[in-house]
């Protein structure tokens, strides 16, 4: 399976997170603040990590199972995803697809 | 904006005249509130950031020694020569248009209970909640020998800046086929695979430039961060580095300046160049808070990083006792984030949430040769844990083009994360 399928399954189990969840640093589920140590916030930063702010939130979360199954390679994120659940992905992907620029 | 007292003795004065004078948290007169942030690092500078960020109303003042920060992360890229230093300098311009009250003068007391902090400029600052974030001290009475005059001829680096230049300036003056000596501390110290990173940097400066050079590394540890990645890099890349262990004699016990020697009880280094990495604490200002504990760094609540010692002040970064956690720029600024919602709920009257915390550390073993280590992290029993089989370093048997891919994910981070914290 590669990766492009397994964002478009994701699309369909999950379709209308993004309305689950306030926008805003104090509503941040837990682990979505930490991040934005490596993805950017502000789009004039380095672009060579994938911003997660306004991402369409099944792609957040079935990269993060490719991750974690080991079926997407990657440096680091094999390992972050094994620290979370996937109701903590989907939380934090939701509240990543709300955040405006 | 109530921040700025103009003097100490007006408050006692208040004080002694009785409770109804005492000044309110700012809560009960209806604001938002009032924090101080003293050390404007990663951890701090985030901290005022973002609670600025969650609650424009709260007011946010900074108080920061010095102008410009210089960051420690791929400071040891300057050492080598690869980097220049003015890469690692960062202003507070963006903070102030973030609103952030910015106080340039060291904090030199704190009072817990009148919640109060002052300046060396005489200034006084009331605040509701206190965020420490003070980084490292050197520990003038941890190695004998090792003062602040012994450091201007073997520089420790530990804190970004002149020590930088100094060590890099020596490595330049010192003749093909000098001796350089490290020493590393017993943990916990900031920065667990700095240095190690370190000396695979000067390790490969020396193979570039002064082939003929060695370097030894004298450790207080039997076991370091990223050991094998670091170990069998140096045997691929580097065969004049040695690393002689805790239990092969390699605990320095005291540095002789005047004949360059650093003294084990098994024998005595004479080195070119000496890079001494002494013992640490909590920067000063959090022993005068009362925050610090006898082993001189801060335990804290794992939720709110609220000091378990003082009400009111929270402790974050290198200063902390983060458990689990690595004394890292990641870790500061994520338990940054974390701390500025607590304090923001808190201030609100609310109940902060259970966070989750994420480290990921970079090291350059050389320029295209990166290796990584990362951890996901949550408070479990009074102290922040690894979630269980989240940490892990890079796999040992990767190709070279991941390790480049490291080293460029390892830049990438540095743009990004100071981006967030300064740009």
């Amino acid at each position: 399976m590669n990766a492009a399928r397994i964002v478009t399954a994701a699309a369909l189990v999950f379709p209308l997170i993004g309305d689950a969840r306030a926008a805003g640093p104090a509503d941040a589920p837990p682990g979505a603040l930490a991040c934005s140590g490596c993805h950017p916030a502000a789009r004039s930063a380095d672009a060579t990590m994938p911003r997660l702010m306004g991402r369409n939130p099944a792609d957040i979360v079935a990269a993060m199972a490719a991750f974690k199954s080991g079926q997407l390679p990657s440096t680091v994120m094999d390992r972050i995803a094994k620290g979370f659940s996937e109701d903590e992905v989907k939380a934090i992907a939701a509240w990543y697809a709300a955040q405006k620029d | 904006m109530t921040a700025l007292r103009t003097s100490r003795r007006e408050f006692l004065k208040a004080a002694a005249a009785g409770a109804t004078l005492l000044p309110l948290p700012a809560i009960a007169q209806g604001a938002a509130g009032r924090v101080v942030v003293v050390g404007g690092g990663f951890g701090g500078a985030t901290c005022a950031r973002f609670i600025k960020r969650i609650d424009p109303r709260i007011t946010v003042t900074l108080v920061e020694a010095n102008r410009t920060f210089i960051a420690c992360p791929f400071s040891n890229t300057v050492i080598a020569g690869l980097r220049d230093l003015k890469a690692q300098e960062f202003g507070y311009d963006k903070l102030a248009s973030d609103q952030v009250v910015l106080q340039l003068s060291p904090g030199t007391a704190v009072d817990p209970q009148g919640r109060i902090v002052t300046l060396a400029n005489g200034t006084q600052l009331s605040y509701d909640r206190l965020v420490l974030s003070p980084g490292i001290d050197i520990r003038w009475d941890g190695l004998p020998g090792y003062t602040e005059a012994a450091a201007e001829r073997m520089p420790h680096a530990w804190k970004a800046g002149e020590q930088t230049l100094l060590l890099r300036r020596q490595l330049e003056a010192m003749e093909d086929g000098g001796t350089v000596v490290m020493s590393a501390p017993a943990n916990p110290f900031r920065c667990p695979p700095g240095p190690y990173e370190r000396a695979s940097l000067i390790a490969y400066y020396l193979k570039t430039k002064k082939p003929k050079s060695k370097l030894i590394i004298l450790d207080a540890k039997d076991a370091f961060s990223k050991q094998r990645l670091f170990q069998n890099a140096w045997k691929a890349l580097y065969p004049n580095l040695e690393w002689v262990s805790l239990s092969s004699g390699g605990k320095v016990t005291s540095v002789d300046v005047g004949a360059m020697t650093l003294v084990t009880d098994f024998g005595r280094h004479k080195a070119d160049v000496a890079n001494v990495i002494p013992p640490q604490k909590a920067g000063r200002i959090a022993e005068l808070a009362g925050v610090a504990d006898r082993t001189g760094w801060c335990p804290i609540d794992p939720a709110t990083f609220e000091s378990k010692l003082q009400p009111n002040i929270h402790v974050i970064g290198d200063a902390s006792i983060a458990g689990a956690m690595p004394k890292s720029a990641f870790s500061a600024n994520a338990q940054a984030k974390i701390c500025a919602a607590a304090v923001a709920k808190l201030l609100a009257g609310g109940k902060p949430d259970e966070p989750k915390l994420i480290n990921t550390c970079y090291s350059l073993v050389a320029p295209d040769y990166g290796i990584s280590i990362v951890g996901v992290y949550r408070p479990a029993d009074g102290q922040i844990k690894e979630v269980e089989g989240s940490t892990g370093v890079s796999p040992l048997d990767a190709p070279s083009s991941t390790r480049a891919l490291e080293a460029t994910f390892a830049n990438a981070w540095f743009n990004t994360i100071t981006t967030e914290v300064f740009g």
